[in-house]
């Protein structure tokens, strides 16, 4: 599935490329004209202002595919995404997605506790590291990356506090990972991951 | 076959180049494209940006009186209490560091023919393309008693800025078991939910500073934006419903407000009714803004026909009009609509300039209202031209408000949605 979406994207970019596939074509909107809207909440070229709505510049765009396909099925609970995403079908997400992660991520600038940073950092090498590699930095020339550096907290928290109500799917190893940080570390362990991706501005 | 102007430029310039007639510097201006921007609110200031995004060798001219604007967005918390004004203003250099003019000024008329806009400083402003982005006209002689001068008194605060303070003020001089008499508009006008999120922020404000007052809203509608959402709101912070509520809401056509009197501080019903009132906001009628009646822009519904894959008018081509002006039926007049129009303006006519069919068009509105303390409520929708190109038509099964089970978190993160909205939109508008 996440390999034919992947072959799928690098498809179309291929014939986009070559000047085969025409934006008007079956009455496409062009990438940008479809990322430009989403700018009012998420920032000009996805980098949001914060406080809540996260940036989705140089998101993975298979990792931007099914984020988006999840709030449409409502998979993953939001306020208003899964009403907006439900407006696009499967083409229309990878074109964004393809849009979004060519652009250059802006870190958010924000305030945080800097005396949790290096317990963070701790943490984060500890239980996160494995998946969400370099400290969950964009890896725009690898794959299956998720961006949490200098992500904005407030939004940070409420993914967080939706995965452990359920209300976003959590992979397997990440339960298991995140269950055993909260048994040892409680809740001042998330606050110090948060100050830690905050940081990384 | 008609040359276009860029091609004929380009001919003639080529031409007289060889010739050494004319100077470089000349053939260098003659070559771009000029696009003349009225109005720098949320959809002037967002095409004016994205055209220079489209393509920077456009020259982009924005033409607007006020050194910098205030958001009706939000200003409502500023009427609450809970926001100060400043926080709603917006300067131009934004703009300017992308490469557009920005131009102090009044524009008094348009010529479609030759087209040029002429201002009040008596600068004339020659276009390829134009975009009229007035936002609203208020139409004061439509409720008796009520005018410019009258709004001195009885602020409508239906333009952000001077006004919102002036409400905000008469509020905090109001003695408590006051009575807010809120005047809401007919359709269409600016800001569907607004009116309705005012009274809200009213509520919030008297709740917690003068709870023996109340705000009634005098309405010549029977229905409103949001309303079950409202409603419900209401019934859980204000009391609505019950004879303590802090809100109450009396329907058109019998409380439709048509005559009002400023010193005597009273406002009459179609029905006959008198209501006195402590402080009075009066948001009257509306139309497209004035320079858009001036230029003829304007059908006889006081607003703006246009194309709505372009937003080119129906009535003088070159120009473009967008934003709460425009009649962008099934879009409502919003900040987030007037951005959204705004990006699709910008792009279609940087394909227009180029010679080349403009793309298919995808647009967004979003609107939140904050009702309370960490109650928020939205509605959103995503649109596409409809096939016959008539109507920007929302995504079947897609949008919606927010459900009226929300629990009290997804309410409070509506909320802090709302101030990241707020913020992102300001600054890929503005920034």
């Amino acid at each position: 599935m996440a390999d034919s979406i992947r072959n799928r994207l690098s498809l179309t970019a291929g014939l986009l490329a070559l000047g085969l596939v025409s934006a008007a074509q079956a009455g496409d909107a062009t990438p940008e004209m479809l990322a430009n809207a989403c700018a009012g909440c998420h920032g000009t070229e996805g980098n949001s202002m914060g406080p809540a709505a996260p940036s989705i510049s140089a998101m993975d765009p298979l990792v931007f595919v099914d984020t988006m396909e999840a709030f449409k099925s409502g998979d993953t609970y939001s306020t208003v995404m899964g009403r907006i995403a439900k407006g696009y079908d499967t083409a229309e997400f990878e074109a964004m997605a393809e849009y979004f992660h060519a652009q250059p991520y802006r870190p958010a600038p924000q305030d945080y506790d800097a005396a949790l940073v290096d317990t963070g950092a701790e943490l984060h090498d500890r239980f996160c590291e494995k998946c969400h590699a370099e400290g969950g930095i964009p890896l725009v020339d690898e794959e299956d990356y998720n961006i949490l550096a200098g992500q904005w907290m407030p939004y940070l928290r409420y993914a967080m506090e939706d995965f452990r109500a359920d209300r976003r799917e959590l992979p397997k190893k990440m339960r298991s990972k995140l269950e055993d940080l909260l048994e040892r570390h409680g809740e001042d362990g998330l606050e110090a991951l948060y100050a830690f991706y905050a940081s990384q501005q | 076959m008609k040359l276009s102007r860029r091609d004929f430029v380009k001919t003639g310039a080529t031409a007289t180049a060889a010739l050494g007639l004319l100077s470089a510097p000349y053939l260098a201006r003659a070559a771009s494209h000029r696009v003349v921007v009225v109005g720098g609110g949320t959809g002037g200031a967002t095409a004016a940006k994205y055209l220079k995004r489209a393509d920077p060798a456009i020259e982009v001219t924005l033409i607007e009186p006020n050194q910098t604007y205030y958001t009706c967005y939000l200003s409502n918390e500023v009427i609450g209490g809970d926001r100060q004004l400043d926080t709603l203003e917006h300067g131009y250099d934004g703009l300017r560091a992308h490469g557009i003019r920005v131009v102090h000024d009044t524009v008094t008329a348009i010529d479609p023919e030759a087209r040029a806009v002429d201002t009040a400083g008596g600068e004339r402003f020659e276009y390829d393309r134009c975009v009229v982005a007035p936002g609203i006209e208020l139409l004061y002689d439509r409720i008796e008693g009520y005018s410019e001068t009258a709004a001195e008194t009885l602020p409508h605060a239906w333009k952000a800025g001077a006004q919102t303070a002036l409400l905000r003020r008469q509020l905090e001089e109001m003695a408590d078991g006051g009575t807010v008499v809120l005047v809401a508009p007919p359709n269409p006008f600016r800001c569907p939910p607004g009116p309705y999120e005012r009274a809200s922020q009213i509520a919030h404000y008297l709740k917690g500073h003068k709870p023996k007052s109340k705000v009634i809203i005098l309405d010549s509608k029977q229905a409103f934006s949001k309303q079950g959402l409202f409603t419900q709101g209401w019934e859980r912070l204000y009391g609505f419903g019950t004879e303590d509520s802090l809100i109450e809401w009396h329907p058109g056509p019998d409380a439709a407000v048509v005559r009002v009197d400023a010193e005597g501080m009273v406002a009459e019903t179609s029905f006959g009714d008198e209501i006195r009132a402590d402080v009075m906001n009066v948001i009257p009628p509306q139309r497209a803004g004035k320079i858009a009646q001036v230029a003829g822009l304007a059908d006889d519904s006081g607003w703006c026909p246009v194309d709505k894959r372009t937003f080119e008018s129906s009535i003088h081509p070159g120009i473009h009009v967008i934003g709460d002006a425009c009649i962008a039926t099934k879009m409502p007049k919003s900040g987030y609509s007037a951005n959204s129009q705004g990006k699709v303006a910008a792009a279609a006519i940087a394909a227009l300039l180029k010679g080349e069919e403009p793309g298919t068009p995808s647009y967004i509105n979003t609107c939140y209202s904050i009702i309370g303390t960490d109650y928020g409520i939205s509605i959103a929708a995503v649109y596409r031209l409809s096939e016959d190109g008539a109507t920007i038509a929302p995504v079947e099964g897609a949008g919606g408000l927010t459900p009226s089970d929300a629990p009290d978190w997804a309410l409070a993160r509506e909320v802090q949605y709302a101030y990241s909205w707020y913020n992102n939109i300001t600054h890929d508008t503005f920034g």
